[in-house]
């Protein structure tokens, strides 16, 4: 575990960024948007929630003994749950469990 | 502010209430399984105030991330609040005081409720109506948060694997993004162009190359893409 201090200047860094971005639009584009910036508000946010799918998912070790297995199971669990039931809190807590089930017991 | 303006805030919030205070739940559990206390959570809450830039704070304050990969990795997950002050610039303006609160308070949620929300009852004041909207649904997640971290400090219980809950929350998100949209290309885009990073520079070092790579791929693609401009 980090420091106090440095928990503090990380938090501090993820505050400052994200008022940054909520404030900007209405600091600068308050008469009329760069044409660049319009698109890549269209489309950005798909290729970055993408992304973060495999950020979450970078460490998995494919040649360790569980093989990737709790990972890709709870991955489509969560995903085809969700395209049934559409019930966010339902999709997590089901895929987490399964998940912390497969790592604690199965593949203990 | 008047009686009808608060009970309408209160009414539309209610779908964000169920939501944040189970996902701010989700986060305090999460945050204290690494060993922080509930103040910690209750603080990120009101600071950052975004929800999946905080599930991401936790394996970054766990990890010990440097500044530079902690500001880079803010800047790509809350890049898109850009986008939705932009399609806010005309609901916000004149909202005095009360609109940098507004603003700070832009999370996807209370976005999607204003962005939905044309037509208001009579009666209702649009400026404290967002305002109101906004403090509740933070309080939510402030809320949960709390509770959530409390949970965890209190329980005892084995929180091995609990950082799937991140993961989950992601590819919820993604389900979602892919049916509301029929431009599939930049999702694709995504997972493609992360991947090959994550093989080509490892789990540690893929994170700049795969964001630079997405922005520039989403250029090269800007002709093929169809055009859906909308309030997301």
């Amino acid at each position: 575990m980090i420091s106090a201090s440095q928990s503090l200047v990380l938090i501090a860094i993820m505050a400052g960024i994200t008022i940054m971005l909520r404030f900007i639009p209405f600091l600068l584009f308050s008469k009329n948007t760069p044409k660049p910036i319009v698109y890549l508000g269209e489309v950005l946010p798909y290729s970055i929630v993408a992304m973060l799918v495999i950020y979450c998912l970078k460490d998995i070790d494919f040649l360790g003994k569980a093989h990737g297995i709790p990972e890709i199971t709870a991955v489509v669990l969560v995903a085809v749950l969700h395209k049934w039931k559409h019930n966010t809190l339902l999709s997590v807590l089901s895929g987490t469990i399964c998940y912390m089930l497969l790592v604690q017991f199965v593949f203990a | 502010m008047n009686k009808a303006t608060v009970k309408y805030a209160f009414l539309k919030s209610l779908p964000v209430m169920a939501g944040y205070t189970a996902l701010g739940t989700g986060f305090g559990v999460l945050l204290s399984s690494k060993g922080y206390s509930f103040w910690w959570a209750i603080l990120m809450s009101i600071t950052i105030y975004a929800g999946s830039m905080q599930y991401v704070g936790v394996n970054l304050l766990a990890g010990g991330a440097s500044v530079i990969s902690t500001a880079l990795m803010t800047l790509m997950v809350n890049a898109r609040h850009i986008f939705y002050g932009i399609s806010m610039i005309d609901s916000y303006r004149d909202m005095g005081w009360r609109k940098w609160y507004a603003i700070f308070g832009l999370t996807d949620e209370t976005y999607s409720i204003v962005c939905s929300d044309s037509d208001l009852p009579p009666g209702v004041n649009k400026k404290n109506y967002i305002f109101i909207l906004s403090l509740m649904n933070q309080f939510y997640w402030i809320f949960g948060s709390f509770f959530g971290a409390f949970l965890g400090n209190t329980l005892s219980f084995n929180s091995m694997g609990i950082d799937f809950s991140m993961t989950a929350l992601f590819v919820v998100i993604f389900v979602e993004q892919w049916e509301k949209n029929k431009q599939h290309l930049p999702a694709i885009l995504g997972l493609a162009v992360s991947t090959v990073c994550l093989i080509v520079f490892g789990a540690d070092n893929f994170l700049i190359p795969s964001m630079t790579g997405n922005v520039i791929g989403l250029f090269l693609l800007r002709n093929k893409m169809r055009k859906e401009g909308n309030c997301l």
